[in-house]
């Protein structure tokens, strides 16, 4: 009788541990699979957004540009815009959309000289300092070179999921 | 009829007679109308599933079709507009339903032993119903879906240590794009379904091997020891079967319900189709649908001070008093006549949802970008530099934020009569510095324009 006993518990120990080890096996390909957008980040890459004298000094203006590398069913969202300001003769601030409170897209005032954000109210001065509402930072920016007469600027993640934001 | 009798004495292989019978025609306490939400809710669910499927025949989840494909399912396809009616009128209502549900089953005190599991199943579930709202609403992948997930994602970064992880997982990746739809739509048709499915099978054995909880009695308390024995006496005194006794009243309330939605499915049918997602239009003015406007109008009204502590705390709050509230009170007083910190719980909160969906739905904190020109009335019998003046105050954006004459935004205080309230320095030092919520217009202001406007400001008294 003991000896049964002994063989159940023997057999339901590795029926139940088989069956734990073929799950974990399993799961290796499938959450590696899931997760593979952070185990490859994209590399970000310059991207040309227009000769310089598109631009005009003092004036902020909105570009668009190419994602690093968009899946081919990305359709419109394979691109992104973001707000350029010509400071000077070889000056220029490239700006995200982005609000620093929660995410929703600014808007440049050019009479006003702000930027406006529609969800809760948060406003940004041309430069980018927070002139009024709930938006806990100043905008963030992209880095920006001028190669050959053209302005390019550096891809980034979306600002609100990057911590350094801002 | 001999024929249907006959096919069905062959069919108790199924063993109808013996093992389902027993169950639908179980005794149940006599109950009354408020029992009738969560059979409503599982109405709800099953129609969700049914028109979820049809709309998934021509639904194609990816970003450069799935415009086109709502287009489609909206405009072309054969009663494909009541299609996504039911859905998008079934989706609320069962968001409605079983917030409903829940808030009965908190306030008889349905939750108390020996039906803790079945509340807890049944906190699971609310969630992923709110789940199903918001990657439902995503799906539309218009230009609120689009700022929808990045909202949600500013959200997911401010938890800390895992934010930044936790908001890439959301969007699949570092930018929204042609991954963050699929996923959405993998867990909105596939992960999150089969969740609840398990959990209404739970929830609904749960349901049967407890009993539908009587209605309460104040002063006749739930206590551990004696419960079961008293629950059994009671369905022996006084217990009535489940099928059809009780159950006509859910049958009525659910086509009720259906009804409705149906109705609305029609007129006004699902709602228009927005601009596709387009991250390069900026002017969008994001608003998640309504089961979310609430939650919308805290964010804005909050002090900012609070905002990081909230946007993590508020949510993981909610989630644990939900999973935590059995073993809170697993015994003792059911009736809400006896449980006045209950009362007020559900009685606060449905008004502060109601409340804040308004003022979500209002938005007084967000300038009013579209507000036209100041009325003649203001502007009429003006000359030289308070006309410039009044100009200024449209084209510098100043009406978004200002009320004149009961026109423009709120946002900031009403300026109708701000000449008979601030002195000439004051109104230049307002302006040019700003002040609290307001932006200082320095830069953006010549000193002759900064006169003008001052000007047109003094005259209104």
């Amino acid at each position: 009788m003991d000896e049964l006993a002994t063989r159940r518990r023997f057999l339901s120990r590795l029926s139940i541990g088989l069956s734990v080890l073929a799950g974990a096996v399993m799961s290796v390909p499938i959450v590696a699979y899931l997760l593979s957008p952070l185990i490859h980040p994209v590399r970000n890459v310059w991207r040309d957004v227009g000769w310089v004298d598109d631009f005009k000094v003092g004036d902020t203006a909105q570009v668009a540009f190419q994602e690093p590398s968009p899946l081919p069913w990305a359709g419109q969202t394979a691109k992104t815009a973001m707000w350029l300001r010509r400071t000077g003769e070889t000056g220029f601030t490239a700006f995200a959309v982005t609000c620093t409170h929660l995410g929703c897209p600014v808007s440049w005032q050019a009479q006003a000289r702000l930027f406006l954000c529609p969800c809760h109210g948060g406003v940004y001065y041309a430069d980018g300092r927070v002139a009024a509402g709930p938006p806990p930072r100043p905008l963030p920016q992209y880095d920006v070179r001028i190669q050959g007469g053209r302005v390019e600027i550096m891809t980034q993640p979306l600002a609100v999921v990057r911590k350094e934001a801002g | 009829m001999r024929l249907l009798r006959q096919a069905y004495r062959w069919h108790d292989r199924l063993g109808i007679s013996s093992t389902i019978l027993p169950i639908v025609e179980h005794p149940v306490p006599r109950t009354n109308w408020w029992y009738v939400f969560g059979s409503a809710t599982l109405v709800a669910f099953v129609v969700q599933v049914i028109t979820g499927v049809a709309l998934a025949f021509s639904y194609v989840p990816a970003p450069n079709s799935a415009a086109d494909s709502l287009q489609f399912i909206t405009h072309e396809a054969v009663l494909g507009s009541v299609v996504r009616g039911i859905h998008y009128w079934g989706a609320s209502a069962m968001v409605v339903l079983i917030a409903i549900h829940m808030a009965r089953t908190f306030l008889m005190g349905s939750y108390k032993f020996p039906r803790e599991l079945n509340w807890l199943s049944g906190a699971l579930l609310f969630i992923l119903t709110l789940g199903m709202a918001f990657s439902g609403q995503l799906l539309r992948w218009d230009q609120d879906a689009y700022w929808a997930v990045v909202v949600a994602a500013a959200q997911a970064a401010r938890v800390p240590l895992i934010g930044e992880v936790f908001a890439q997982i959301l969007v699949a990746g570092q930018t929204v794009g042609g991954a963050t739809l699929t996923r959405f739509y993998a867990t909105h048709v596939f992960l999150f379904p089969a969740l609840m499915f398990m959990l209404i099978g739970v929830h609904l054995y749960l349901v049967i091997r407890h009993g539908i909880s009587e209605p309460p009695q104040p002063g006749d308390p739930v206590d551990r020891a004696s419960y079961r024995q008293r629950y059994a006496d009671l369905l022996r005194r006084e217990g009535i079967p489940f099928w059809p006794d009780a159950a006509w009243k859910d049958v009525v309330f659910a086509l009720a319900v259906g009804s409705i939605v149906l109705l609305l499915s029609i007129v006004p049918g699902p709602p228009e189709l927005g601009k596709p997602a387009d991250p390069t239009i900026v002017p969008a003015d994001p608003r998640p649908d309504w089961y979310f406007l609430w939650y919308f109008a805290l964010l804005a009204l909050l002090p900012a001070s609070v905002e990081d502590w909230f946007i993590v705390g508020f949510p993981l709050l909610m989630g644990l008093f939900l999973l935590a509230l059995p073993f809170l009170a697993p015994s003792g007083e059911r009736s809400a006549e006896r449980r006045p910190w209950a009362t007020a719980i559900v009685g606060l909160s449905g008004l502060a949802v109601v409340v804040l969906v308004w003022e979500g739905h209002m938005a007084p904190w967000s300038p009013a970008l579209d507000v036209g020109p100041l009325p003649e009335t203001v502007t009429g019998h003006l000359t030289g530099d308070t006309a410039t003046g009044a100009q200024l105050f449209d084209a510098k954006g100043c009406h978004a934020c200002h009320a004149i004459a009961g026109g423009g935004g709120r946002r900031g205080p009403d300026l109708t009569e701000v000449g008979s309230r601030l002195s000439r320095d004051q109104l230049v030092s307002r302006t040019l510095n700003g002040g609290r919520n307001m932006p200082a217009y320095g830069a953006a202001l010549q000193p002759d324009e900064t006169n003008a406007l001052v000007a047109f400001l003094e005259q209104l008294r």
